[in-house]
């Protein structure tokens, strides 16, 4: 689906973003979130195991890998949402160890999800009103008494309509959110997250069920995002949107950080392959399309 | 002949009813936690037995004025809420029902045991604990009202204060749902994470919810051992059960709709109580003992709200657009 996408204009691509030689691990020019030694195991199962990554801020990254390789876990150890056995980890120098999902997001760092979360039986523009920080309405005391967080919330509307206009969802503002589409569903959970007025973005799978059309519309709002000095962190498994809207490629398999890079030097990268393929991918052991396919992709494509 | 004046005027007593605002009030505390929170609490019933007891047992073993008893309830509501919010509020809904459903028996047989027979009871339970209540009365003696409805002082207090409480307790809730706490306390119902993820305390506002939609079974319980006794198999898992059919009659994310849902399960219980018994006596129902027919009046109440589960699934007052969407 994605090859017939045409890009409305060419996105400017951030370089020089690392130190030294790219590879796993390297460090940054200016990093705005630091994992250490993190690593979860399920069971026997080693799903995320990090020896170091620093994601660039004013970037934007793409985390990839083969489907099992830990990037959603990395996401949500990463977010909060879920505790890492050991390690430590740091966003914009602060310490995240042990802190709730809920004050990680307050710090900024705001993230979507890959099964998209629009509250369905709340109106979009209720949706949007949520995301917002700091709302004195929010308190059990206060909300009780309208005079002291009224002003807030009028500002509040005027900054979720402008973001819904933005996003072409103005027109539904007072429509359930269980109405819209799939893909106006991840453009909402996209917008409400931007009401928090975010540092990091961290967006899982923004592109998964999405029609070609809107995924056009979904990208720019990605490209918007850096151009208005966030950082944005997100899984994808579409290699061209990776290609054509990354500045710097992080590639996981089995837990691990395999290779880093801008996107198309990484692609080149014998570990990737790898990781995709397996490393015997020399060798003819019978059919499995969908890996082959994604490594096509990733040959083949031409921006 | 069948009376059907005495039918209908013993119906209608039923519309403002101390019991009726009592039923109402604890079905708008569940809607706070079932209906905006998404929180299954099967527990309302010790949320009420613990107003009841806390309220009478505050005035008859250690003399509280009628406010200290009250306090003392809505207390003891609040650390129950804790108790229970604490290890359940971070599972899934499920562990909650279970947990609540248990703690309100593990409540009702704590009042029902002979180990504190002094102070509660045990299973005859407490009366004699109106005085207080009664001497706080500002209408002078006599009796008011016409038709049905004609009370004493004592009943008409009795009244005036119950659906006072529960006309502030629905203006509050009211305020709250449409205040940005209602809609956060909303998002949580739809999904939690999402809600975590924008940066709220989603376990700090489903403890709050527990605890306001608590404080109201608590009034409730008290309101409605004031004109009876306390009584300990007043409190069974089956009180629990009505409340949850007058809240989903009424609608569940309403305001109103406890109150309505209120009315009509009370109206018809008396309505075919009183019908079924002189239906009996007059012998329309010669196969029927009027033991039996007692128990058929709860039949018929079932039908008639099943009628309107199956024509109105949304309740009385919830919005239909809610429903057209699958969850």
């Amino acid at each position: 689906m994605s090859s017939n996408i045409v890009p409305t204009s060419k996105p400017v691509k951030s370089t020089g973003l690392h130190i030294g030689a790219a590879e796993p691990g390297c460090a940054k020019r200016d990093p705005i979130l630091v994992a250490d030694k993190v690593s979860r195991s399920f069971g026997g199962l080693k799903a995320v195991d990090v020896d170091h990554l620093e994601v660039p801020r004013g970037a934007i990254t793409a985390l990839i890998g083969p489907n099992g390789a830990g990037k959603t876990t990395l996401f949500n150890l990463l977010t909060g949402f879920d505790k890492p056995d050991t390690g430590t980890w740091t966003f914009e120098g602060r310490s995240l160890g042990g802190v709730p999902a809920y004050k990680v997001a307050r710090m900024g760092q705001v993230r979507t999800f890959q099964l998209t979360k629009a509250l369905g039986l709340l109106t979009v523009m209720d949706n949007m009103l949520l995301g917002a920080k700091g709302q004195d309405g929010e308190s059990l005391v206060k909300s009780v008494l309208p005079f002291l967080w009224r002003g807030q919330e009028t500002a509040n509307e005027a900054k979720a309509l402008e973001l819904l206009t933005r996003f072409k969802l103005d027109t539904k503002k007072n429509d359930y959110a269980a109405s819209l589409s799939g893909g106006q569903r991840k453009l909402l959970e996209m917008a409400r997250a931007l009401m928090s007025d975010p540092t990091l973005v961290m967006l899982d799978e923004p592109m998964a069920g999405v029609n070609p059309a809107l995924t056009q519309s979904l990208l720019d709002h990605v490209l918007n995002l850096k151009s208005e000095g966030m950082s944005v962190l997100f899984v994808e498994h579409d290699m061209h949107m990776v290609r054509h809207i990354a500045d710097w490629v992080v590639v996981m398999a089995e837990g691990r950080v395999v290779a880093e890079g801008d996107p198309y030097e990484v692609m080149q990268n014998q570990a990737v392959i790898d990781a995709y393929l397996g490393k015997h991918h020399d060798e003819d052991l019978g059919e499995d399309t969908e890996n082959v396919e994604a490594m096509k992709e990733l040959l083949d494509d031409e921006l | 002949m069948i009376d059907w004046g005495a039918i209908f005027g013993n119906a209608a007593v039923e519309l403002i009813s101390p019991t009726t605002a009592a039923y109402a009030l604890a079905a708008l505390g569940l809607a706070i936690h079932f209906g905006y929170t998404g929180l299954l609490n099967f527990g309302q019933a010790g949320f009420m037995a613990l107003g009841a007891y806390g309220y009478a047992i505050s005035i008859l073993t250690f003399g509280f004025p009628v406010w200290g008893a009250v306090l003392v309830g809505i207390g003891a509501s609040v650390v129950f809420a804790i108790v229970l919010g604490v290890p359940t509020l971070r599972l899934r809904a499920d562990y909650l029902a279970i947990v609540t459903i248990a703690a309100a028996e593990i409540v009702r047989l704590l009042f029902t045991t002979n180990t504190f027979n002094s102070v509660t009871g045990s299973a005859n339970g407490l009366s004699g604990y109106k005085t207080e209540f009664a001497a706080l009365n500002p209408i002078p003696d006599g009796t008011y009202g016409f038709g049905p409805f004609e009370y004493n002082a004592y009943d008409w207090w009795l009244r005036i204060v119950a659906w006072s409480v529960v006309i502030l307790a629905c203006l509050l809730t009211w305020q709250l749902m449409r205040s940005p706490w209602g809609r956060v306390i909303k998002g949580i119902r739809e999904d939690e994470d999402a809600v975590r993820a924008l940066g709220k305390n989603v376990y700090s506002y489903k403890m709050q919810s527990l605890i306001l939609g608590g404080v109201f079974g608590t009034l409730a319980g008290m309101i409605f051992a004031l004109p009876r006794a306390v009584v300990p198999s007043n409190y069974q898992t089956s009180l629990t059960f009505f409340i949850y059919a007058i809240l989903l009659l009424g609608g569940a994310a309403t305001i109103l709709g406890p109150v309505i849902g209120s009315m009509i399960f009370w109206v018809l219980l008396s309505f075919f109580s009183g019908f079924i018994a002189r239906a009996v006596e007059a012998g329309w129902l010669p196969f029927m003992s009027s033991i039996q027919a007692g128990q058929l009046r709860f039949i018929l109440v079932g039908v008639a709200i099943m009628l309107i589960v199956v024509f109105r699934p949304q309740g009385i007052f919830g919005n239909k657009k809610e429903l057209a969407f699958v969850k």
